[in-house]
């Protein structure tokens, strides 16, 4: 194991890591204001709407998050639109992500009992005051692990982002690989990297379900 | 502009070496998830041990396959084990064995899971009608292990699929990488064919994932305890 | 005994199931601080009545009018009508993510906009009077059925409701635990709440009722009071309804 190589290009796998984690953030919040928005239309049915959400969830959950880049990268520029691979990475991230997120949501606006709406509107409160007191609430704590597997699985998905020229940590390895042969270094950095990232966020997703666990709902 | 963009599909047999770059991507998933189901039931098994030892090994195998990115693992495998031991495995290769290896630890918690979740009276009300072990597993366990397992393993499979689309990067011929050939092709005669491969690609993992969900859906739901 | 002033009337009511008929004639009066009591098997109806009553469900022929105000099917403003009908559900429904001080405390204030402390002082006095002041920050999953019935009661009072609408509030409950909140409405009762109960708890029925309705496949069958109605039924059906809850005794004398 050559330690140089290492501490010499430690700084190289910060910079590509540092860039994940803001493409991921930024993907991640817009695939929430995506997903609440697609839930909502879901759970209250609004027509048209709803068909048009329902199509777009089926698109982007049977189709590889790699073939959606490529097509943004390669494929807009044929029809006049040019994205930097920054945005076809948000984009890309945001399209995949917002359906994933959707469901989500929707299971959790779903798994609040009617019964609950009932006793928040029989005591005289507004649809919107049941909505804000009673039905939001519970629907979120029921989301969270499906939320955090979410955001465990769009921060994933970001290793692709390499194939659109993006400096990503799998760029940064795949480079050092080609370039200098010194192989074991650079799959040991990435792989590093990567539990970095991921396993404290695992770990406080676990902690955070536990706390928000309340036994039965409605009753 | 747009009709000789899409004339790239009808020429030569390009259509059809996509849909055979499908296949090996079709292929690569079901013998992955084969293998998967076959080690997972087994891997499930000893997961339902008590011994300390077992438990931190699983564990640790478990964890490590979810938090990897599925590329790592195929970086690992097709660049790592070449190095390590001089021994060059191809891009088709490292993925059956990634694929394998992540459908293992998958299917490996889901038997886990459906085993520890079967209710306790369950053997105890084999036991109480007169049943060997062996019976009670057979009749009464198992049958009800597969209905949960089944649409999970379906559902396996359909993201595999798409994973699959990773190997194109370490340079397997798979249905990406036929587009890619095709579009380098045609650099010059269709100058658009990016748009239009790519779209096609897309659509061909939709009709090919979507109905396979579609089967996974219906069959959690017919079998709903 | 004075005339008491009409609270609620029910004029004709119809409502249907898609083409199913589940209310199909229902006229009624209630009077301020009477306690009526409505029985009947399964399917009967008795638990839609009191959701339409709540506006919890669309009717589709005749009117309900609470102190001289139409409020059937209303589309606007009906959570103001709400604010003035209690009701309390089988199966509780307190808010799991609140404690018990907030679940009374939401409806008060959010709705009726009162002060905090007032209605904190007027919890804490019911709850008291319940047994259940020792609860107030506890959360429902830790209260047992019986308890959390009490607090579901509580949560409606707190509203200053006109009329209050029991909808078999004891049926989930195990045996132990029907009497505490039998009590509970006992007591209300005797200091003069205007009452609609639905329930299957008989000899309750007996001892709080000023009047019965005996309704049967989605109609009034019966409508009479108390003593008369459990030693003496006047119509077939209710007397075979009445035959269910008593046993010969298969030992033979």
């Amino acid at each position: 194991m050559d330690i140089e190589f290492i501490q010499k290009y430690t700084p190289l796998y910060i910079e590509a890591g540092e860039l994940t984690l803001r493409i991921a953030l930024i993907g991640i919040v817009g695939s929430i204001i995506v997903g609440l928005l697609c839930s909502l239309i879901r759970y209250y049915q609004i027509p048209i709407l709803r068909r048009i959400t329902g199509l777009y969830i089926e698109l982007s959950r049977n189709t590889p998050l790699l073939i959606q880049l490529f097509f943004l990268y390669f494929g807009l520029p044929k029809a006049g639109i040019v994205l930097s691979s920054e945005t076809c990475a948000i984009v890309g991230l945001i399209f995949l992500g917002g359906s994933y997120m959707s469901e989500a949501f929707r299971s959790g606006l779903e798994a609040v009992n009617s019964s609950q709406i009932e006793a928040g509107l029989s005591l005289g409160l507004t649809r919107y005051q049941v909505v804000r007191y009673v039905l939001l609430p519970q629907a979120i704590s029921v989301s969270v692990p499906a939320f955090a597997a979410n955001v465990i699985f769009l921060i994933k998905e970001t290793s692709v982002f390499s194939a659109v020229a993006l400096a990503d940590l799998m760029y940064v390895a795949k480079d050092l690989i080609g370039l200098y042969y010194q192989t074991n270094e650079a799959l040991l950095m990435l792989v590093i990297a990567y539990l970095i990232i991921l396993l404290p966020i695992s770990i406080v997703f676990s902690f955070i379900e536990r706390k928000l666990r309340y036994a039965g709902f409605g009753n | 502009m747009q009709d000789l963009g899409i004339s790239v599909l009808f020429q030569g047999k390009n259509f059809i070496r996509l849909l055979e770059g499908l296949w090996i991507t079709v292929r690569i998933s079901l013998i992955s998830v084969a293998i998967s189901i076959l080690l997972g039931i087994i891997l499930g098994m000893i997961m339902t041990s008590k011994n300390p030892i077992i438990k931190a090994i699983t564990k640790a195998y478990l964890e490590f396959v979810r938090i990897m990115p599925q590329l790592v693992l195929l970086f690992l495998v097709y660049f790592g084990v070449t190095k390590a031991f001089g021994i060059h495995l191809s891009g088709e290769l490292s993925a059956i064995i990634v694929f394998s290896v992540w459908g293992t630890a998958e299917m490996g918690d889901l038997v886990r899971g459906a085993l520890e979740s079967i209710p306790k009276h369950q053997y105890e009300s084999g036991k109480a009608i007169g049943l060997t072990k062996l019976q009670i597993f057979g009749y009464i366990i198992i049958p009800q292990t597969v209905r949960r397992l089944v649409p999970l393993a379906i559902n396996l499979v359909t993201r595999m699929i798409k994973t699959t689309s990773l190997i194109a990067l370490i340079g397997v011929v798979e249905v990406v990488k036929v587009g890619q050939q095709i579009i380098e092709a045609s650099r010059l005669s269709v100058p658009s064919a990016a748009l239009w491969i790519y779209g096609v690609i897309f659509f061909l993992y939709f009709i090919v994932c979507y109905p396979i969900s579609l089967l996974a859906a219906k069959l959690e739901k017919a079998w709903k305890d | 005994m004075s005339k008491r002033e009409t609270l609620l009337e029910i004029k004709h009511l119809q409502k249907n199931y898609d083409d199913l008929q589940v209310l199909k004639d229902i006229s009624l009066d209630v009077h301020k601080g009477e306690v009526v009591v409505i029985i009947g098997p399964s399917g009967c109806g008795k638990s839609t009545l009191l959701r339409c009553i709540n506006g919890l469900e669309k009717i589709q022929g005749g009117e309900i009018i609470l102190n001289g105000e139409t409020i059937s099917n209303r589309t606007k403003d009906m959570h103001l009508v709400r604010q003035k009908i209690g009701m309390v559900f089988q199966s509780y429904d307190l808010f799991p993510h609140m404690t018990i001080l907030n679940n009374i405390l939401l409806g008060p204030m959010k709705s009726q906009r009162r002060d905090r402390s007032e209605v904190t002082k007027e919890a804490e006095e019911l709850l008291k009077r319940v047994g259940l002041l020792d609860k107030r920050d506890a959360y429902p999953r830790q209260l047992s059925g019986g308890q959390k019935q009490r607090v579901a009661i509580v949560r409606a009072l707190c509203m200053h409701p006109e009329i209050m609408l029991f909808d078999e509030v004891t049926a989930a409950l195990d045996p132990e635990m029907v009497r505490e909140v039998l009590d509970v409405m006992l007591e209300l009762a005797k200091e003069g709440s205007t009452m609609v109960i639905v329930t299957h708890e008989m000899s309750f029925a007996r001892a709080v009722a000023d009047r019965i309705i005996f309704m049967d496949k989605g109609e009034i069958v019966e409508e009479s009071d108390p003593e008369t109605f459990f030693t003496n039924p006047k119509t077939d059906r209710a007397k075979k309804f009445l035959n269910i809850f008593a046993f010969d005794t298969i030992k033979g004398v």
